[in-house]
């Protein structure tokens, strides 16, 4: 191996600086949606929330099982997976607008609605203010918890500590088990609890498919540039891409096989407690942006990505990965914005209403602030470790001249 | 075999045998480089190097899978339709008769069985099998090619090839042995 220390390069971190520029525009545009319209704020605030915590959470959960498989694909790309779980801590505070809009957004939390509602007061013990509170606190924890502590021994592995990938492995199983349940936790807290009445068991899944797409997404972004630099473009080999491609293509179809069990459940069904979930996102405008969802957040990332030569060369993968971090947003936007009206309350709060599509230019401005704060975070954590897991016993396999797998 | 070569070759070409499969991949670029084409390796096991290092052509396999795979799924819909609609309609839970929702799965399953049954038939075609004779057994000790030696052999059909020339060719790479291999 060359005495290269793979220290990333400085013009790449200082993008940084234009990131948290742009995070700062969004934050004051933000600011303004908050005083002129507090309801649309918090609403638009949460989908651009569970969009960038998608990323390391996504980044996280694969990270463990890279842990516990192995290949070439893990090791190259493992410091952006860890700079990206440590990012954790930050979104742990940018959780608080969410705790202070709680009463904006979700209707289980006004007490009168809850007293007058059987259903409503049947689930309190559950779906109350407090414990919803704690919840999210243990939630934090475990991902923080993790992240640091695989990122600790992945930094001592550095160092010389030979027993740190059987630490890391040891810890990866039962995190990847943590991850499941909280993930899952968090999905009913955050998403589903905004129709309080309405469930379906595989919301979790449909977050978990939706963090490793959006992680691996955003990790080819990354590597792409990354690749066009010292001391990287001697690393990324076209068989990574390749890698990551395959990876993509199958957490595209991941996502679209998640979306369709729960679709053709509740269709087969046609329950009155379940249905109304799709009758609200299949009419009134919705369901062109359901269409859209399954033509550019399936069908055409799933075609391109068929394609052999595309998933090897970096520069064609990047714009597959930009248009999958779109459809993120858009994925996200469909599952939240159909319980609110076009004025950003929710719909079970009052009087039944209808949802009819609608788009908030808070929607823009709310990604674009956590988006921008959390691109320069990012990027500080990625420039302070070496790019390359550096005493990693698989290392020299995965550099080598053909690349393994 | 131009007609400036005094006589047309007898044989099927050259193999020459190698210990392990990375001086097979070194002596297979090698042949490409020098310009060789019509040439082929055979290990006992696979090796991913070999694709790029022999030149091989792209396969057709991934179109056939591709083709078997829509023809697969536009079967399965079609029996779907006209089981649901013309053979046997029937009323369930207030339906539309055509209730495509339910019929992917099935529909999924059947692209899955097209494009699984046309990458083994397609592969088996394609590869020429099944063959009962290939002249390149007829190199002595070639059966160790499924256990512990790996065969580079330069075809006679190859423009460049030139029975005195290659031979030298080919023991310049290292091998253990360079020997002929007879129609």
């Amino acid at each position: 191996m060359t005495q290269t220390n793979y220290a990333a390069p400085a013009d790449f971190i200082a993008r940084s600086r234009p990131a948290l520029m742009a995070g700062v525009v969004g934050v004051v545009l933000c600011g303004i949606g908050f005083a002129v319209a507090r309801e649309q704020f918090y609403r638009a605030y949460l989908i651009g929330y569970l969009l960038w915590l998608g990323i390391p959470l996504g980044s996280m959960a694969l990270l463990m099982v890279h842990h516990l498989s192995g290949g070439a694909w893990g090791v190259v790309i493992r410091r952006i997976f860890e700079a990206s779980s440590r990012t954790l801590p930050l979104l742990a505070i940018l959780f608080l607008p969410i705790a202070a809009g709680m009463h904006s957004l979700y209707p289980w939390t006004n007490e009168t609605l809850v007293a007058h509602d059987h259903i409503l007061h049947a689930k309190s013990p559950y779906l109350n203010t407090p414990f919803f509170l704690v919840r999210a606190v243990i939630y934090f924890a475990c991902w923080i918890g993790l992240s640091t502590l695989l990122s600790k021994w992945s930094l001592a592995q550095d160092g010389g500590d030979v027993n740190a990938a059987r630490k890391m492995q040891r810890l990866s199983g039962a995190g990847l088990v943590i991850y499941g349940l909280t993930i899952t936790f968090a999905a009913v807290d955050w998403v589903m609890s905004l129709n309080p009445k309405w469930f379906s068991t595989i919301m979790g899944f449909l977050f978990m498919g939706g963090h490793g797409l959006i992680a691996l997404a955003f990790t080819v972004v990354i590597a792409t540039a990354l690749a066009r630099r010292a001391p990287m473009d001697h690393v990324f080999k076209p068989v990574h891409f390749h890698d990551l491609g395959k990876l993509m293509l199958a957490f595209v179809m991941l996502w679209a096989y998640f979306n369709f069990s729960q679709f053709l459940i509740i269709y087969s069904g046609n329950l009155a407690e379940e249905v109304p979930y799709y009758i609200t996102r299949l009419s009134n405008g919705w369901q062109y942006v359901a269409l859209g969802l399954l033509l550019l957040h399936f069908v055409l990332p799933f075609s391109m990505l068929l394609s052999r030569d595309l998933k090897r060369n970096a520069n064609r993968l990047i714009t597959i990965a930009v248009l999958v971090i779109v459809m993120r947003l858009v994925d996200i936007a469909f599952l939240v914005s159909p319980e609110f009206n076009s004025a950003g309350a929710n719909l079970h709060a009052g009087e039944d209403a209808v949802s009819s599509a609608f788009v908030n230019w808070l929607d823009v401005a709310a990604p674009l602030a956590i988006g921008g704060i959390w691109v320069a975070y990012f990027l500080r954590q990625l420039g302070s470790r070496p790019l390359l897991p550096l005493r990693e016993p698989d290392l020299a396999k995965a550099i080598a001249a053909t690349g393994g797998h | 075999m131009s007609a400036s070569t005094s006589s047309t070759p007898a044989i099927y070409g050259l193999t020459a045998e190698f210990v392990n499969p990375s001086e097979l991949v070194a002596a297979a670029n090698r042949a490409r480089i020098a310009g060789y084409r019509n040439m082929d390796a055979y290990s006992p096991m696979p090796i991913e190097e070999l694709n790029e290092a022999l030149a091989l052509p792209k396969t057709r396999l991934p179109r056939l899978v591709l083709a078997g795979g829509i023809a697969g799924t536009v079967l399965g819909m079609g029996l779907e339709y006209w089981a649901s609609t013309i053979a046997y309609p029937m009323n369930i839970g207030g339906r539309p008769e055509f209730t495509w929702p339910s019929f992917i799965p099935v529909a999924y399953e059947t692209t899955i069985l097209g494009a699984a049954l046309s990458a083994v038939v397609g592969m088996i075609v394609l590869n020429g099998l099944p063959q009962p004779y290939h002249p390149v057994f007829n190199a002595p000790r070639f059966h160790r090619a499924s256990q512990d030696r790996f065969f580079l052999c330069i075809e006679s059909a190859d423009p460049q090839f030139d029975r005195q020339g290659t031979e030298q060719f080919l023991k310049g790479l290292g091998p253990q042995e360079v020997t002929e291999v007879a129609w």
